[in-house]
């Protein structure tokens, strides 16, 4: 992977109508050879719209793709370089293993003999040997997604499409296979594109993500970059679990910003915003990046900030609701100013679940880089 | 499973309760008359009214000359190529219905069932009314060929001779347009149903595998339709094998087929016994025809 070569696919002010529905709304994005990218977004964002764009099933409305540095507007889906693993999977129920996996090669005419080893490589890869004579209605729905994958990489496609793979998969496999999927990408070094509304599948498998919102990108981005610097409150949303407060920007120089806000108080950060000072602007604050504690006895009005390291910010409030996760308990806590904040804290000993319970006040702290600010 | 309701065999009361009016239907009025034909078939006439059931093979000896043998296969070969041209002209029928948008779909169903609101013997009227020698398909072929006369006279060359109409009716091409016209519902039916439940997406694998429209129509579309052709080809054929009101209506003296032959023995040759042979001998054709299938049916069923 050379970073000077030109990328295997580009999306250029791409839009796609159906009657008076914009799916897909002026879209500019490169995707880079060899990268495992991910277009996350709730369903109805148009990803899969641009998807089926890319595979030639939907033609852009406006707006051109480029597959390899060739326009693609005229190139119907059976002459693309590239293949799809349909989230239906879409295995031809009629034909054995074999049959689905050679499907393509054959109706290419390539030669019996390569047919053979090709298949047989293509489903070791997907750790399907034995299963050359099984019929798909003899399989579980995991095995026949290993079909579809097989079917498709057996073709040697530059990019490798995904709708959904892992939707139909229940937990313990999909989390499974989203290892096996990153691995398999990086061993036969194809170009994978999937689509997902789930944040996780986008996280752990992807190079980069581009999180899509009502036909626009709301944010391109490697996953750790998405989820620590979102860059707008949908992206902060959308993409784990986060606090959000709507405030003022009333401080903002080089190394130090100060936003205030209503029912949370003065939010510290320990950098500059650039944003325009008075500005309506929005914080983000991951549950996992607040502390929480116990006041101290008989200091109520001043623990919070007593028991707050330094250079931390502080609050206070009210426990009013929890969830034992497991791994972690999730709390919900209500702010002297009425507003709810959710915090997590990791169970690191077996009892640290009974360290709170339901009205108990505790105090709050988290680091001055913690809180994103966000300015739409 | 052995709940409720689920096996005969461990309810016997409930289950004889239920099936004894339909056992008894059948019984009295299936399968008594038949096999009131099924003796007759082995008797001969002993009077104008009267049967005399001796037991005599001479009814099948006779249905299996060459008269009869004859029209019995021209039969066959009418219900056969009525059946290929309504699976010709069906199929892209029944597809365009399945990808049609889904608010069109059920109104196109309708113009499929539509034919069957209406009595077969009107329909047929209907259809000879079109194509008779002073049929409204005779007068516009009449009125295409006169235009073409006059733009003759308008470059300057000679009309052309006047228009004699086509014989449209009573011929084998009138039966089977006539077969045709009644059984397309049928065949297209059938294949609506199984078109429909085919997952859209397996076109789109075979597209994306590189196949083009043709190859995938007959890779993918057709054995996975395989299940309503065949339903929708004995469903055609059964009814087309024994067609009677069309041939008589719209058939020459030379296009009779099986059913006609049949219905004269019972009534204008008041020869019963044969008659009766003759309709079993249609009635084991069919059940040749259904064996296959299921056999067929059953093996696709094994797995490989």
């Amino acid at each position: 992977m050379t970073e000077m070569k030109q990328p295997i696919i580009q999306i250029r002010n791409v839009s796609k109508r159906f009657g008076k529905v914009t799916a897909v709304d002026n879209i500019s994005l490169d995707i880079r050879a060899g990268e495992f990218f991910v277009l996350l977004g709730p369903s109805g964002c148009g990803k899969t719209t641009l998807l089926r764009m890319i595979a030639g099933f939907e033609l852009p409305t406006e707006g051109q793709i480029l597959i390899d540095g060739q326009d693609m507007s005229l190139v119907p889906p059976n002459k693309r370089p590239v293949n799809m693993v349909f989230q239906s999977y879409a295995v031809f129920p009629h034909m054995n293993v074999t049959d689905n996996v050679g499907y393509g090669l054959r109706i290419s005419g390539v030669p019996k003999g390569e047919i053979r080893d090709r298949v047989a490589e293509a489903l070791e890869l997907v750790k399907l040997g034995g299963f050359e004579d099984r019929m798909p209605d003899q399989m579980s729905g995991g095995q026949r997604q290993r079909v579809a994958l097989a079917r498709s990489l057996v073709m040697r496609p530059k990019v490798l499409l995904l709708d959904e793979p892992l939707s139909a998969l229940d937990a313990k496999l999909r989390a499974q296979m989203q290892f096996e999927l990153a691995d398999l990408q990086d061993k036969v070094g194809i170009t994978f594109v999937t689509v997902t509304h789930d944040q996780d599948e986008a996280l752990s498998m992807a190079s980069r993500v581009a999180v899509i919102n009502k036909g626009e990108v709301a944010q391109l981005a490697p996953p750790s970059d998405l989820y620590e610097y979102p860059a707008n409150r949908f992206v902060a949303d959308f993409v784990g679990s986060v606090n959000i407060f709507e405030g003022t920007l009333t401080l903002d120089e080089p190394d130090k910003a100060a936003v205030e806000c209503p029912g949370l108080g003065k939010v510290y950060l320990n950098h500059g915003v650039t944003g325009p000072h008075g500005a309506n602007v929005w914080i983000a604050l991951r549950p996992e990046k607040i502390y929480l504690h116990v006041p101290g006895e008989g200091k109520a009005v001043r623990a919070a900030a007593q028991d707050a390291p330094d250079g931390h910010n502080f609050a206070r409030g009210t426990i009013k609701g929890m969830s034992y996760l497991g791994d972690i308990t999730l709390y919900e806590i209500q702010l002297e100013g009425g507003q709810i904040i959710r915090v997590s804290r990791p169970n690191l000993s077996r009892h640290d679940q009974e360290d709170f319970t339901w009205d108990d006040k505790v105090s709050m702290h988290w680091r001055a880089d913690s809180p994103v600010v966000l300015l739409s | 499973m052995s709940g409720p309701l689920q096996d005969w065999k461990s309810q016997r009361k409930p289950f004889a309760a239920v099936a004894s009016a339909p056992v008894f239907w059948l019984a009295l009025f299936f399968i008594a008359p038949m096999a009131i034909v099924w003796l007759y078939s082995f008797g001969q006439n002993a009077g104008p009214a009267d049967i005399d059931i001796s037991g005599t093979l001479d009814n099948y000896k006779r249905a299996t000359e060459w008269l009869y043998l004859s029209i019995f296969l021209k039969s066959l070969a009418v219900a056969a190529l009525t059946t290929g041209i309504c699976l010709i002209i069906g199929f892209p029928v029944a597809m365009a219905i399945t990808f049609a948008a889904p608010k069109w779909r059920p109104w196109l169903l309708l113009g499929i069932m539509l034919p069957f609101w209406t009595n077969l013997l009107i329909r047929t009227y209907a259809l000879m009314a079109l194509m008779g020698t002073n049929g409204y398909m005779n007068k516009g072929l009449g009125g295409l060929w006169e235009g073409a006369s006059w733009l003759r006279t308008l470059v300057g060359m000679q009309p052309l001779e006047a228009w004699t109409p086509v014989q449209l009716l009573y011929n084998n091409f009138a039966v089977v347009l006539g077969l045709v016209y009644v059984h397309l519902p049928f065949m297209v039916l059938p294949l609506y149903s199984a078109l429909d439940r085919l997952d859209k997406s397996l076109i789109e694998a075979s597209l994306d595998l590189g196949a083009g429209h043709f190859k995938t129509f007959m890779q993918v579309v057709v054995p996975l339709a395989a299940p309503g052709i065949v339903a929708g080809v004995m469903i055609t054929l059964i009814p087309a094998l024994g067609a009677y009101l069309t041939p008589d209506l719209m058939g020459g003296t030379d296009s009779q087929m099986i059913a006609n032959v049949i219905e004269r023995q019972f009534k204008r040759a008041n020869d019963w016994p044969f008659g009766a042979a003759l309709s079993f001998l249609l009635i084991y054709a069919m059940f040749i025809l259904i064996a296959l299938q299921s056999m067929r049916s059953n093996k696709v069923k094994e797995p490989r």
